[in-house]
């Protein structure tokens, strides 16, 4: 059940992500001050992809809360970190991001790290 | 601009692993199986933890949306790493899991890597970035 709660949360996160990235950049800067979460609200009830990326978020969310109760948290927050080198690809491949040798590497090291954290 | 960023950036990192510590103490305690019920999510959620938790997930969540609308996403998820070994260290410290030398070395190379990505050019993609 853990691995399925775990394939839930790295898909549905990565969606997420994705969707947010691109939506967020077409709304331009944003901050999370007093007036600025306001205008931010605003923006994600104007955008359905923003709306849709919150579901995603929620799909994975739940998974999360079932994952965390039945692993330790050292195990669950850095097992669902596997998304992000999906996701890094993606932001490559579909958004068009420059991922050069010192974000790759960088990258990879955090990789790295993030499974010898999940062990 | 940069400065910006990073602001959001820290807020970003202490909240996430302080909404999940909430979280994962209020649903170890709580006394049913969280599983595909709803009902039972939606009673977890009374909880004051799994409230607290929800609440300071949520404001992180929208910190993290505004940190995407400044920089690339393939810039966001390394650097956000950084809280990984918050949510590492607050296991240890107050839900009392046990961290081992190897999951230690594991935060010095997301350190690491979270220092190198921070070198590198934040938004690669402008011209989508211009305020709308």
């Amino acid at each position: 059940m853990k691995w399925i709660l775990l394939s839930i949360v790295v898909t549905a996160t990565a969606l997420s992500d994705l969707l947010q990235s691109h939506e967020m950049k077409r709304a331009g800067e944003q901050s999370v001050g007093a007036r600025g979460l306001a205008r931010l609200l605003r923006t994600i009830a104007m955008r359905r992809y923003l709306i849709l990326s919150i579901v995603c978020l929620a799909i994975s969310f739940f998974a999360f809360m079932a994952l965390v109760q039945a692993e330790p948290l050292s195990f669950a927050v850095p097992a669902s970190a596997s998304s992000f080198i999906l996701e890094t690809v993606l932001a490559k491949l579909v958004l068009k991001e420059e991922v050069g040798l010192r974000r790759g590497a960088g990258a990879l090291l955090v990789l790295g790290g993030v499974v010898l954290l999940a062990r | 601009m940069r400065f910006r960023t990073y602001s959001l950036l820290g807020l970003f990192v202490f909240l996430r692993p302080l909404g999940n510590l909430s979280l994962a103490w209020g649903t170890k305690h709580f006394p049913q199986v969280l599983e595909l019920n709803p009902a039972v999510y939606l009673r977890a959620m009374v909880d004051p933890f799994v409230a607290l938790g929800i609440a300071m997930l949520i404001l992180a969540l929208l910190t993290r949306m505004a940190l995407l609308s400044l920089a690339d996403l393939s810039f966001v998820l390394p650097v956000t790493a950084i809280g990984y070994v918050l949510a590492a260290l607050f296991g240890s410290v107050f839900l009392h899991e046990t961290v081992t030398v190897q999951q230690w070395t594991g935060t010095v190379l997301i350190f690491l890597g979270t220092g190198l990505v921070g070198t590198t050019e934040q938004n690669t993609t402008r011209q989508l970035g211009k305020s709308a």
